[in-house]
């Protein structure tokens, strides 16, 4: 890709308030008002205070992510937001910021697809030297609030070939802690956990049939709960051995679903992407599979993985080179399938 | 307070429960879903929310991360809310639940027990409660109009 387009992008779709400069797909800066401390307290996300923060945190992390880019606003060649889907409180406050910017610096604005932003995110090139996919590739996007997989033929081109039925993967991670008292986040920790080797209890996996490319979380949620209403109080022991349990169902079928579609496709790569994707185990199986099938597998940098802005810069700056701008009343949608 | 047990021995029971709860839901009509982690809460929306006409092509998905997911396409707009994740009452406001309340579709709220005091006082309630394997009791309370929707429940669900 050529160099020499600047592009801001603004990330506020959900608890992240995000800002990063990006040059072509090189990355200058990614910078993130990280909220966990403050949900760690509740044991969740909570909205009012993402919101509220968000109105906080706008304009000092983009002043970070222009200075640590090493420009001010003046070497800007177009402004991106997140303007769905998420939170309509939330996303009004990033698409502001950026629109106000993109007015008084009298510079293109257009408004970005949160999950196209994810599907890019492989595409970016920093230094931390990983391999970057060309189109077409298959992705598995997994996150709290989406499951899906989309073929990406390019990056206007992205078609979904299935997603979640009932939870998505993000979030039965959270709640099978909640049920295990493990805590918020709870995909790390289950991660952590799983990695030890020992007993492991067998749990369902949903939509096993082939060229189905759906998914559930909600059986095997269920079938969390009903083992622990079971044993009254598991011990260490028995909660370890349904975290590995767990993970396993999960990672398996995750894997399984986004193999399956490439080969059906005839697409030789395989791209990891959304906060699921940070995932120590679901990276290491996605390996090890892909290995086996003759599919080249991209699992871009964690921090890319989770809700970050330079996915939404990339994403922007592609739409502004194909000439693509949004309207100064652009609203926030709540859903916006790709 | 008009209250009425109702027992579900399968997941096409749940299915046929919603069917029969969605004709007689109208516009403006609030429903709470309560119950455990893994109950059906969100099983049960998708099976109103089909009965009302959206189509299989709009995933009923849980909402405990988007929070409040719109489904166009049916007889009325579905509105599926989720109030597992919010840290306070002020989280309702934020959120303009209350716009939706009374409003052009039916809202179906789950985790709806937190805040309870908050709730609409003509809400139909339904606490589902796990049994083993696919059973389940969903009892259902209401008053005013809640209560209405409790004794058309009684004369339209049969398992």
């Amino acid at each position: 890709m050529a160099a020499g387009m600047r592009v801001l992008g603004i990330e506020s779709s959900c608890d992240e308030t995000a800002a990063s400069v990006i040059d072509g797909n090189r990355v200058l800066s990614d910078c993130i008002a990280s909220q966990v401390d403050v949900h760690c307290a509740y044991g969740g996300v909570v909205p009012e205070l993402a919101s509220r923060r968000h109105i906080v945190s706008v304009l000092p992390v983009i002043a970070t992510a222009l200075s640590e880019a090493g420009v001010t606003l003046d070497d800007i060649d177009g402004i991106a937001a997140t303007a769905g889907p998420g939170l309509l409180g939330s996303l009004v406050i990033g698409l502001q910021a950026a629109k106000t910017i993109a007015m008084a610096k009298k510079v293109p604005f257009v408004g970005v697809n949160h999950l196209r932003g994810h599907l890019l995110a492989a595409r970016l090139l920093d230094n931390t030297g990983t391999p970057i996919p060309e189109f077409p590739y298959m992705a598995l996007l997994a996150s709290g609030g989406h499951t899906a997989i989309y073929h990406v033929r390019n990056w206007n081109d992205i078609e979904c070939l299935g997603q979640t039925r009932d939870d998505a993967a993000g979030e039965a991670f959270d709640k099978v802690a909640k049920l295990l008292g493990l805590g918020y986040p709870g995909g790390p920790v289950i991660d952590r956990m799983a990695a030890q080797e020992g007993e492991m209890e067998e749990f369902p996996t949903a939509f096993r049939q082939r060229d189905n490319y759906e998914f559930s979380f909600s059986g095997v949620k269920t079938a969390v709960a009903q083992r622990v209403a079971q044993m009254g109080r598991p011990s260490r022991e028995q909660v370890d051995a349904i975290v590995r349990g767990f993970q396993k169902s999960v990672v398996d079928i995750l894997v399984r679903k986004v193999v399956m579609a490439a080969r059906s496709r005839q697409v030789d790569r395989v791209v990891l992407a959304g906060g699921v994707a940070a995932n120590d185990g679901l990276r290491r199986h996605a390996a090890e599979v892909c290995a086996t099938k003759d599919l080249q597998l991209f699992a871009p940098p964690k921090k890319r993985c989770t809700d970050n802005a330079s996915m939404i810069a990339l994403a922007g700056l592609l739409a502004l080179q194909a000439g693509e701008r949004s309207a100064m009343d652009l609203a926030p949608r709540a859903n916006w399938p790709l | 307070m008009t209250m009425a047990p109702f027992t579900i021995r399968s997941e096409a029971d749940t299915e046929t429960f919603g069917r029969a709860l969605a004709g007689g839901l109208r516009p403006g009509d609030v429903v709470g879903l309560c119950g455990d982690l893994g109950a059906g809460k969100t099983f049960l929306s998708g099976a109103i929310a089909r009965a009302i006409g959206v189509p299989a092509s709009t995933p009923v998905t849980s909402p405990t991360f988007t929070l409040i997911n719109e489904y166009p396409g049916g007889r009325m707009p579905v509105y599926h809310m989720d109030l597992y994740r919010l840290g306070s009452p002020h989280d309702l406001y934020e959120l303009g639940l209350w716009e939706y309340y009374g409003g052009d579709g039916v809202c179906l709220v789950e985790w709806c027990d937190r805040f309870s005091d908050l709730w609409p006082d003509d809400a139909l309630v339904l606490t589902i409660a796990l049994g083993t394997g696919e059973t389940r009791t969903i009892s259902a309370a209401g008053q005013g109009r809640g209560a209405e929707l409790v004794t058309f429940l009684q004369s339209a669900f049969h398992s």
